[in-house]
């Protein structure tokens, strides 16, 4: 097993944990909790590969994670924003509840 | 027992408290003897391993012994930083451990009854180590942080009581005042940065308090030709005098003492506020590079010397016409600082380093003093209802009179004598000019008086009050830190005399000791001794010999000159001064702003508003007469198919996310089944 | 040097794993800060200091704080810290799903031939990414920088609580 599967495997499982915990639970901030880790878990795999990229001078795998961090900050931004809109509206957030706009 | 300790341990000493802040925050609110036992040991080993350091740099007094290292590199370039072990490092944190023990010991007492006695000892903790972590850095980075540390330290104590809001106020007050100096001292620091590419203070040459570094930046000029080492002076000299109380950042040193006694004693008497005056006693080789350049507009030193002889004169103005016991011990904190602001301005560090020592432990000694009479007169503050204390508070009485004595200047036996004595004669030598030195020998007479004053209406007359009648000694706990630092205020003035001036050469870095006759600047001794008497028979005439009858009857000085004692006693309206004009300019500057919102950018954003308002109508008119009836029939359509595919949309979002995994799956078992491309 | 690579690995995955499976919301954040901690020290042991870095600043300082404000905002009383546990059916079906997500990935990363050579740790200075940023990739920076105001902005506007806004709802 080369240093980079176990890279791969290390982000693999934290992707699952994540998407366990957004699937299963049912309060909205755990459930943005979870996708941030499988997005954090994504970044994980581009600095494994720019790790063990043949060019590491080039820095691409670095920028990318860069600007995933960003985006990631604005996206907890909102989506806690979100939850506490909802929570102001229904008085709770288990997501299941919010569902007003089903067809 | 030969102890030493090298520079690569120093930094132990702020460590060990540290640790015991964090042990404090871990143990729940009723371990009340575990946090303070654990506060208490921490100072204890501290101050045993400081006593280490000091005999290690006393073996070698000239040198600087340093520890480097590199906290982290980021690609090419390194943050580094280190310990610094020299004379003056030593000699403080022998004082700040030793200071800090008998205060923590002293809170036993003083805070047994309170509810968060627990964490009063964490936070008394978290800002010892941040003040042992000042004077240990090598490097001004560290000690910017250390420095914001103890800022931090001083909000949560002076704002212990928040349930007061004067406690609160105040808080808040010390904070962000002290952050306006901060910020010059941040743009100082970076500047330096800029122009050495290093922080630390000693690094074999690399240094930027060494020749090379300061050379160059003596060399450089800028702005209206100042010397670039002077600006950057200037802006370090921002942040401590906002530490250390000096005019015009002195207000919110008097208000910190809405904290408790012992925080006012430590902090804003003995170690915060003299940080400041360590900080430019620590970069003095910076301070001083311009001293030799010629047809600079100023030199740093000069601006530092004007700052503290203000500071000394109007501290000791307002301390005359004060009634509350601790604010007039906190504005002779601000005079005191004052005089050691002029010290390092007129170029004797070593007379402002030892007036530093002198000054932390008799002033620690009048402080806890206050605390120990506050205490037993069941938080009675007010000086005009006490009195008659000399009988019942005997040790307290004893000990706060030595105190008096030092600080006033009474000659020979007391340490502050031998130190004041010390920023006299220097400020007498300064060239540049003696005003420093007339408003210096001006605030010794007054520090005579209004002392003798305080102690006149504290411990003599009788009782004004229903609190001081009723006042008991109180337990040993309280009473023996007040007679060790008193004996300390009395010693320590033997380190330095004239005669035999061993600290002031050991910070020096000489292993030699030159005494001086004392007769050498006798005539200016025998001037302030003369000053001193003069304080003290005008307190005496005025206070002593015929005590307050009753707590409303009026202050002798009062009635003789209303106007001043009440512009005095309302601290000169410095807060009205600032209210009136950086308040009132603020508050202008955000009804500026609010008028741009509402008329400037608001009137925009309403015309483009109208505008889109205007084309969409455009719109509409366009689309009822001309294209509707076509794209109804097919909209219907559309909203027919949408219903049937809106079933799929069940407003839960684990289904969702559960067919996207799902779907992923299939995509991948596909791609491997398929065998990739 | 694999060893310190187990070590960070399963402590960022143990964190997040018992962060998802507490019923105490504050706890659960605690660990996940702490998982992110463990993924900036992944990141400095890959040799990418600038965004062990960043991540330390924006995940552990920045959104963790956000993350305990929502906590402490949507809460009602002490006891509603603690979260009704999910409901045994949908635990189940989630570990499902979780589970074959992981047996796909783990089949395609064993069954890809990603036999690299040992290399020494790569370095990327701040200097070199900088010029990166504000040279090749200057656009995508700026639509970075828009996103985050435009996302500021957002959040302050779902959050904030107007007067006037419930005035008009009330009847």
């Amino acid at each position: 097993m080369s240093p980079l599967q176990v890279c791969l495997l290390f982000s693999s499982a934290l992707f699952c944990i994540g998407l366990v915990g957004a699937l299963s639970r049912s309060n909205a901030i755990l459930v943005l909790l979870g996708i941030e880790l499988m997005l954090n878990a994504a970044n994980l795999n581009f600095i494994a590969f720019w790790r063990y990229s043949p060019a590491p001078a080039v820095g691409t795998g670095v920028l990318f994670v860069i600007f995933s961090i960003a985006v990631a900050a604005a996206e907890a931004a909102v989506g806690l924003a979100l939850v506490i809109a909802i929570y102001r509206h229904q008085k709770n957030i288990r997501l299941q509840e919010a569902n007003r706009l089903k067809g | 027992m030969k102890m030493t300790l090298s520079a690569q341990h120093l930094w132990l000493i702020p460590a060990l408290p540290l640790l015991a802040a964090a042990l404090g925050a871990l143990t729940p609110r009723s371990g009340r003897t575990p946090a303070a036992g654990a506060a208490i040991g921490a100072m204890v080993l501290s101050f045993l391993l400081s006593c280490g350091a000091l005999a290690t740099a006393l073996a070698h007094p000239a040198a600087h012994a340093t520890a480097n290292f590199t906290w982290f590199a980021v690609g090419d370039g390194a943050v580094r930083l280190g310990w610094l072990l020299d004379p003056l490092t030593a000699f403080m944190c022998v004082m700040v451990s030793f200071v800090s023990t008998l205060i923590f010991i002293f809170s036993l007492g003083y805070m047994k009854d309170d509810a968060n006695f627990k964490q009063f000892f964490c936070f008394l903790s978290l800002f010892a180590a941040a003040m042992l972590g000042i004077l240990v850095a090598n490097s001004l980075l560290l000690l910017f942080v250390s420095w914001e540390l103890v800022g931090l330290a001083s909000y949560l104590l002076i704002g212990f009581w928040f349930h007061k809001p004067e406690a609160a106020a105040a808080a808040k007050k010390a904070f962000i005042v002290t952050r306006i100096g901060d910020l010059g001292f941040l743009l100082g620091i970076l500047w330096l940065y800029d122009s050495t590419g290093s922080l630390l203070f000693y690094d074999n040459g690399a240094g930027v308090l060494e020749p090379t570094a300061l050379g160059g930046l003596a060399a450089q000029t800028t702005l209206c030709g100042l010397a670039l080492s002077t600006a950057i002076g200037l802006l370090i000299f921002c942040g401590a005098a906002g530490k250390s109380g000096q005019f015009p950042l002195h207000v919110w040193l008097p208000d910190a003492m809405e904290g408790p006694t012992p925080v006012s004693a430590l902090i804003h008497a003995a170690t915060m506020v003299a940080a400041g005056v360590f900080l430019i006693a620590r970069v003095y080789p910076l301070m001083a590079a311009d001293q030799l350049l010629a047809g600079v507009p100023v030199h740093a030193l000069t601006v530092v010397a004007f700052i503290g002889a203000i500071t000394a004169l109007l501290g000791a103005l307002i301390a005359v016409a004060q009634n509350d016991i601790k604010r007039v011990l906190a504005f002779s904190t601000v005079s005191q600082l004052g005089y050691m602001m002029l010290a390092l301005g007129v170029g004797s560090w070593v007379a402002a380093v030892f007036h530093l020592l002198t000054h932390a432990f008799f002033k620690a000694l009048l402080f806890l003093g206050a605390g120990s009479v506050i205490h037993a007169a069941h938080h009675e503050q007010d000086i005009r209802k006490l009195g008659g204390l000399s009988q019942p508070l005997r040790v307290t009485f004893a000990t706060f009179a030595i105190g008096m004595m030092a600080l006033a200047g009474v000659p020979f036996l007391f340490s502050g004598f031998w130190s004041k004595e010390a920023i006299l004669h220097a400020a007498h030598e300064w060239e540049v000019s003696h005003l420093p030195l007339f408003a210096g020998l001006a605030a010794v007479v007054l520090t005579a008086f209004y002392m003798t004053r305080l102690v006149a209406e504290t411990f003599f007359g009788k009782a004004r009050s229903h609190a001081a009648e009723h006042v008991h000694e109180n337990s040993a706990v309280m009473t023996v830190p007040l007679v060790l630092l008193a004996v300390c205020a009395i010693a320590l003035g033997f380190l330095g005399t004239p005669a035999f001036p061993w600290l002031q050469a050991r910070l020096l870095g000489e292993t030699e000791v030159h005494g001086h006759s004392l007769l050498d600047g006798s005539g200016l001794m025998l001037g302030s001794i003369v000053l001193v008497a003069l304080g003290l028979g005008a307190g005496w005439a005025v206070y002593w010999r015929t005590p307050r009858a009753k707590d409303t009857s009026p202050d002798p000085l009062a009635s003789a000159a209303p106007a001043t004692i009440a512009f005095l006693g309302a601290r000169m309206k410095f807060d009205e001064l600032y209210a009136a004009t950086l308040g009132r300019l603020n508050t202008f500057l955000a009804a500026f702003a609010d008028f741009l919102d509402h008329w400037v950018w608001g009137g925009a954003v309403n015309f483009l508003a109208l505008l889109g308002e205007f084309s969409g109508t455009v719109n509409r008119e366009a689309d009822e007469g001309g294209l509707n009836a076509g794209f109804d029939a097919t909209s219907e359509k559309l909203r027919q198919t949408g219903q049937a595919y809106s079933h799929a949309q069940t407003g839960g979002t684990h289904g969702y996310l559960r067919t996207v995994a799902i779907g992923f799956v299939v995509l991948v078992l596909l791609v491997m089944l398929g065998g990739g491309r | 040097m694999n060893a310190a690579l187990a070590f960070i690995a399963v402590l960022t995955l143990a964190s997040a794993a018992v962060a998802m499976a507490l019923r105490n919301l504050i706890h659960s954040a605690l660990l996940l800060i702490a998982s992110w901690f463990g993924l900036a020290a992944f990141y400095l042991w890959a040799g990418a200091e600038f965004v062990a870095f960043a991540q330390v600043l924006v995940y552990v300082g920045a959104i963790s704080m956000v993350v305990l404000f929502a906590v402490l905002l949507t809460r009602r009383s002490r006891q509603d810290l603690a979260v009704e546990p999910a409901s045994l059916g949908r635990a189940l079906s989630a570990l499902l799903v979780g589970a074959t997500v992981a047996v796909v990935l783990a089949r395609a990363i064993f069954a890809t031939p990603l036999a690299v050579a040992p290399t020494a740790t790569p370095t990327i200075s701040v200097r070199q990414l900088g010029a990166q940023l504000m040279g090749p990739h200057a656009a995508a920076l700026l639509v970075v920088g828009v996103i985050l105001t435009v996302a500021l902005l957002g959040a302050v506007v779902l959050a904030a609580t107007d007067r006037a806004d419930s005035k008009e709802n009330a009847p």
